[in-house]
């Protein structure tokens, strides 16, 4: 690398590195609340969802038929207080907001009778056995689910003609996707839309003062007044903004590695995080010529812009197109192997993590893909230049 | 004399936004900012540009330093030229106006070899050349302080000392007084005679008649983009007093109507 393009390198590091507050915001930040809000939201979803689910409940049963009895009993083992009462309209009112524990189980008064001479061809309605409970209430949610499912199959017990997927055995298995695939494909619906948009946020933080707050400042000029070459200048910048891109994206990712399990309630996530050293190379390759692009395309957007303020507002539709590119893997299965897709920026990157994330990367798309961020980011550093040279761009204000 | 910067009808024109229409009060939509600009520099002299406001000073000196490109026209500046070898040329000059800011999160020390670098400057070179220029010009105490915690004298001495970090033969500098308290014009002036006495050639612009009779060994008056007169004092006033003899000029130039 030329000295020149070194010097300004080096200088845009000092600059970060030695603003402690910059350094802060920008790469210790973003992770750190990424991973404070994020398991804040997962700790505080599955206490809402485990809260009082262990509390005893009582079951009041009115009219309790004979052929029912063993079956409700049997919640017992589920902690639940099973006693054959009569309630009132007032017994109902109080489950709203005092006896939030109890579920109300109202049968018709001949239950069993009425059941055996039901006839579903007469068109007449089935009898109806009504349960009152609290769904605010985790406890009573929870019996409840457990009650609706034992009458349900109770009711097909009744009438049984053929089951599906029963499982005869402990061992029975009928979803033939391996636990490490089922984890590969949440990753890649997550992930490379997550890798896409922390990248671009952290680019987003530092290149509006990179060149556009250099033009604000006057301090561009007297850069463009040394006999510095103007491509060094733009390769100096571009460089320095994709390390610092990388760094504030590596903070967003791995608090966001560290919360996640939290927040999808995967206890065992990491199990389900198997790559091969050949993944990580991809992923990093990748990763590296994504930021290239980026901080090539937030470059040019700032040094467009006429102020800090108006380089901001102009990337705006860039973290848009990050989005979006982001999102595709969403609503698709495995990675393209369409060649071309591997040439449309951002999205190719996409598709190559994708890839990886499925555990079915393939070199010659990574080469495809890597090739193309490569020449787009030789043609933005060309183009750099040219702003540069530019005073139209440079000094109009 | 060995003739140093040589301008050729230099032309530069700007396109009007709507906004600058009103502030000119034009209906135009282009102006002319220099139009068919000539004059020449000659090694060891100060030649001053002398002009109102608006009259294309800033424009020439910017089109000179090659921070704008002329539309037509020429200036070789020790045997470069702007339009075609403009890297050379910045190799060549120090370009230093009010408009050129210096990094304030930066200390001097740092600027100091951040330009040296950009200029090739060798690195004991550089530390001889800042020791000297830093007790020069009594920025040694601040070295270490950053450039936004200095005076607006302190800054500006530090523009300068850093655009002459490569020590070029011509200086090129715009309003060198502009907005500096009285003992720290005197420091810059006093600095630039010095820089003439060794060799070194200054073209500056300005409005202070005082200074271009003080420093000044010839003198080029430009009024609407146009070189009206040029030459030593002398061969422009005659026996009348510079700012006698401009504003007879400039009447002469605008019809008697200012």
């Amino acid at each position: 690398m030329k000295s020149n393009t070194l010097t300004i390198i080096k200088k845009e590091f000092a600059r970060f590195f030695g603003d402690r507050q910059l350094l802060f915001t920008t790469v210790i930040m973003p992770g750190l609340l990424i991973y404070l809000i994020y398991s804040m939201m997962g700790n505080g979803i599955g206490k809402m969802v485990s809260e009082g689910a262990g509390d005893p409940v009582t079951l009041r049963v009115e009219h309790m038929p004979k052929s029912l009895e063993p079956i409700l009993q049997s919640l017992d083992s589920a902690g639940v207080t099973v006693l054959p009462a009569a309630f009132t309209d007032a017994d109902i009112k109080q489950l709203e907001d005092n006896d939030l524990n109890t579920l109300l189980v109202r049968f018709p008064n001949d239950f069993d009778q009425q059941v055996a001479n039901y006839d579903p061809q007469s068109g007449e309605l089935a009898p109806n056995i009504k349960i009152y409970y609290n769904s605010t209430n985790n406890a009573s949610q929870r019996i409840y689910t457990v009650l609706e499912n034992m009458l349900s199959g109770y009711e097909s017990m009744m009438s049984n003609r053929f089951d599906v997927n029963r499982a005869d055995t402990a061992e029975a298995q009928f979803d033939m996707a391996s636990e490490e695939s089922i984890g590969a494909m949440i990753w890649s619906k997550i992930l490379p839309m997550m890798i896409l948009i922390m990248l671009f946020s952290g680019m987003m933080a530092i290149a509006p003062s990179a060149i556009a707050g250099e033009k604000e400042r006057g301090t561009i000029a007297t850069l463009l007044v040394t006999p510095m070459k103007r491509n060094d200048l733009a390769l100096g910048k571009i460089v320095s903004l994709s390390c610092i891109g990388i760094l504030s994206g590596l903070s967003s990712f791995i608090g966001i590695v560290l919360s996640l399990p939290k927040m999808i309630n995967l206890d065992n996530a990491g199990a389900t995080f198997h790559y091969t050293p050949s993944d990580y190379v991809i992923l990093l390759l990748v990763i590296l010529s994504t930021v290239l692009i980026m901080s090539s395309v937030v470059s040019m957007l700032s040094a467009l812009a006429k102020d800090v303020k108006n380089a901001g507002t102009m990337m705006v539709p860039g973290m848009l197109v990050v989005m979006v590119c982001g999102l595709i893997p969403m609503f698709q299965g495995n990675a393209s192997t369409n060649f071309a897709a591997y040439l449309i920026p951002f999205y190719n990157s996409t598709e190559v993590m994708v890839g990886v994330f499925m555990h079915e990367a393939q070199w010659s798309m990574t080469i495809v893909c890597l090739c193309a961020n490569v020449v787009y980011t030789a043609a933005a550093v060309w183009g750099l230049t040219r702003m540069f040279n530019s005073e139209k761009i440079m000094f109009s204000r | 004399m060995k003739e140093i910067l040589r301008v050729e009808e230099l032309c530069k024109t700007f396109k009007l936004s709507p906004k600058q229409q009103k502030i000119e009060r034009t209906t135009q939509r282009y102006k002319t900012a220099v139009d068919h600009l000539s004059f020449n520099a000659y090694q060891g002299e100060i030649f001053g540009l002398l002009g109102p406001n608006g009259a294309g000073k800033t424009t020439t000196l910017r089109m000179l330093s090659t921070l704008i490109r002329p539309d037509s026209g020429d200036a070789i500046i020790d045997g470069s030229s702007v339009v075609n070898h403009p890297t050379d040329v910045r190799s060549k000059i120090a370009f230093l106006t009010s408009e050129l800011k210096l990094e304030d999160f930066f200390t001097p020390n740092y600027i100091f070899d951040f330009f040296s670098k950009l200029h090739g400057v060798d690195e004991r070179v550089m530390q001889e050349r800042k020791q000297q220029m830093f007790s020069r010009f009594g920025i040694d105490k601040f070295a270490e302080v950053k450039v936004a915690n200095l005076s607006t004298g302190m800054k500006q001495k530090l523009s300068l000392i850093v655009s002459l970090v490569h020590q070029p033969n011509i200086i090129i500098f715009d309003e060198p007084t502009n907005g500096l308290d009285v003992l720290t014009a005197r420091t810059v002036t006093d600095y630039l005679q010095e820089l003439r006495s060794e060799g070194k050639t200054i073209i500056l612009s300005t409005h202070i008649f005082s200074l271009v009779e003080r420093l000044c060994d010839r003198v080029g008056i430009i009024i609407d983009g146009r070189m009206i007169s040029y030459g030593t004092l002398n061969e422009v006033c005659g026996d009348m007093n510079l700012e006698d003899r401009f504003f007879e000029i400039y009447k002469e130039q605008k019809g008697g109507e200012e």
